[in-house]
């Protein structure tokens, strides 16, 4: 029963969500399962705050290796939470000049962008170590890196002056053409993908999301 | 001490082939940091995919009414914060009314920060335009969990998704959602994107299924993949990254932080060039040497 009951419920309701599509008096069922969806998206945030404290909470226990990263984590989710609902004004807690506030934009936006930026860094050194005319195929690659990195930034239209702008409009060639029917293969690709899958989920035939197996 | 030996033995091409990750690194931190010290005016034309966007924008009449939906977090926002404040600026300048929403749970907060920015702004500089009061010019609804069934439900009735605003105040006591049912009342869609849920979503619910006009910002990752949209005329347009955030600036004679923020990552782009080519010069010649000791 307990891997009967998911798929079936998953057959019912992905099979009325596609012929509710094309047949709009099962909009209401459509509906219905929408507001479902609903109620266990808000549901599976509070699963995950609870994932969070269980296994930081375990990590910091057991003393394993890095607990006391999770004692900032949980620290900081407790500091936040306790000051978005005790001390920000109750439902404008995101509003300027209340606590939370001042700790989302002085606290949470610069750690959060300092791992992004950290990016650059990385790229910068893959981008040296990868980028070599081993063969044709690398050659492509690494002169359309180039040129898309030179031709799309402002230094690029100064060099391309001398140029008669043939670096940026060969970035914006680059860019239209070979990268757009790429990515249009890409994303017919994973459509289909997507659609075989979820095909396979609904008739039962993909059951790893019921027990692992 | 034999890795020492080795290490001393390598050539000048085998230290160049191997540069020490550290020193890239730190380079790069030059290359972006000292350029923001200088002021600088490079010459940058607006592309296509940019210009579309202002004009949808620039095409609206006063009091037509745009929804801004803010899909990312601080890791995105040197990139999608810019456009932000430039499509607030553009939005208040020509009088039209905003309704923000958010697929991420960052993405409301995101846009108080740019609206606490413009006020400021406004206040200061354009004293000709007056300050946008909530509820009347602007709504900002929050954030919602669901992803692209937010959308979807939208379509059908934003109270379905949205029964109250960030505040809690019921939609049918805000003034500037008076008769704003579904996207049937919404004049334009803009979409600051970071991933999923994103523009890609906003595509598929929105666009193919309920004929919205959506316009898009993108982090410069993800830009590229809207492309296709772009040509089939799914999407108006798209601004990529902070370059598509600086020409946006510049299209609306108002250069603030992305066009300020072009001169170090084109420093930084001549930079990873350089390195490119030195790493590919020391590959050659290196490869040309073993080619030459094997025929001897």
């Amino acid at each position: 029963m307990r891997r009967e009951v998911p798929l079936v419920l998953t057959a019912i309701v992905g099979i009325t969500m596609i012929i509710a599509h094309f047949l709009p008096p099962l909009n209401s069922l459509k509906d219905l399962f929408e507001d479902w969806f609903f109620i266990i998206a808000a549901f599976a945030i509070i699963l995950g705050i609870l994932n969070l404290i269980l296994v930081n909470g375990n990590n910091i226990y057991r003393k394993q290796k890095g607990w006391p990263f999770g004692v900032v984590v949980i620290l900081g989710f407790l500091i936040m939470t306790i000051i978005g609902l005790g001390f920000s004004g109750g439902k404008s807690f995101q509003d300027p000049g209340t606590p939370f506030y001042y700790l989302y934009t002085n606290v949470y936006s610069p750690l959060s962008a300092t791992m992004f930026a950290l990016l650059a860094f990385f790229v910068a050194s893959a981008s040296y170590r990868a980028f070599r005319a081993r063969n044709i195929e690398a050659t492509m690659l690494l002169l359309a890196a180039f040129i898309l990195m030179i031709g799309r930034v402002p230094i690029g239209y100064w060099f391309s002056d001398w140029l008669g702008d043939a670096l940026g409009k060969t970035a914006d060639w680059i860019m239209d053409f070979p990268q757009t029917a790429g990515q249009r293969a890409i994303m017919i690709g994973i459509a289909l993908g997507v659609v075989s899958s979820a095909l396979r989920v609904i008739l039962g035939l993909e059951r790893t999301y019921t027990s692992g197996e | 001490m034999d890795e020492m030996a080795n290490r001393e033995k390598k050539t000048l091409w085998e230290n160049l082939l191997s540069i020490d990750r550290r020193i890239i690194f730190i380079f790069i931190a030059l290359a972006i940091a000292l350029p923001l010290f200088f002021k600088t005016s490079l010459k940058m034309p607006v592309s296509p995919v940019v210009q579309e966007v202002y004009n949808a924008i620039e095409s609206l009449p006063a009091g037509s009414k745009v929804l801004i939906s803010f899909d990312f977090d601080p890791g995105s926002m040197p990139e999608l914060q810019p456009m932000a404040e430039s499509f607030f600026r553009h939005c208040f300048r020509k009088n039209l009314k905003v309704i923000i929403m958010g697929l991420w749970p960052q993405g409301p907060i995101q846009a108080n920060i740019a609206l606490d920015k413009i006020f400021r702004e406004l206040k200061e500089e354009e004293k000709a335009v007056k300050v946008p009061r909530y509820g009347i010019d602007y709504v900002n609804l929050g954030f919602t969990a669901g992803n692209e069934v937010v959308i979807d439900r939208m379509g059908h009735d934003f109270q379905e998704s949205y029964p109250a605003d960030a505040k809690g105040t019921p939609l049918s006591k805000i003034p500037l959602m008076q008769g704003v049912k579904n996207y049937d009342n919404i004049d334009l869609i803009l979409n600051l994107s970071a991933g999923y849920p994103g523009t890609q979503e906003w595509v598929q619910y929105g666009v193919d299924v309920f004929h919205v006009k959506l316009a898009a910002g993108n982090t410069a990752v993800q830009a590229p993949s809207m492309y296709p949209y772009v040509q089939t005329g799914q999407l108006t347009g798209v601004l990529g990254g902070m370059k598509g955030g600086a020409e946006y600036e510049l299209a609306l004679k108002r250069p603030a932080k992305a066009v300020s923020y072009m001169f170090s990552q084109a420093i930084a782009h001549v930079v990873i060039c350089l390195f490119i080519i030195i790493g590919n010069i020391a590959f050659f010649t290196l490869r040309k040497k073993k080619t030459l000791k094997l025929e001897k």
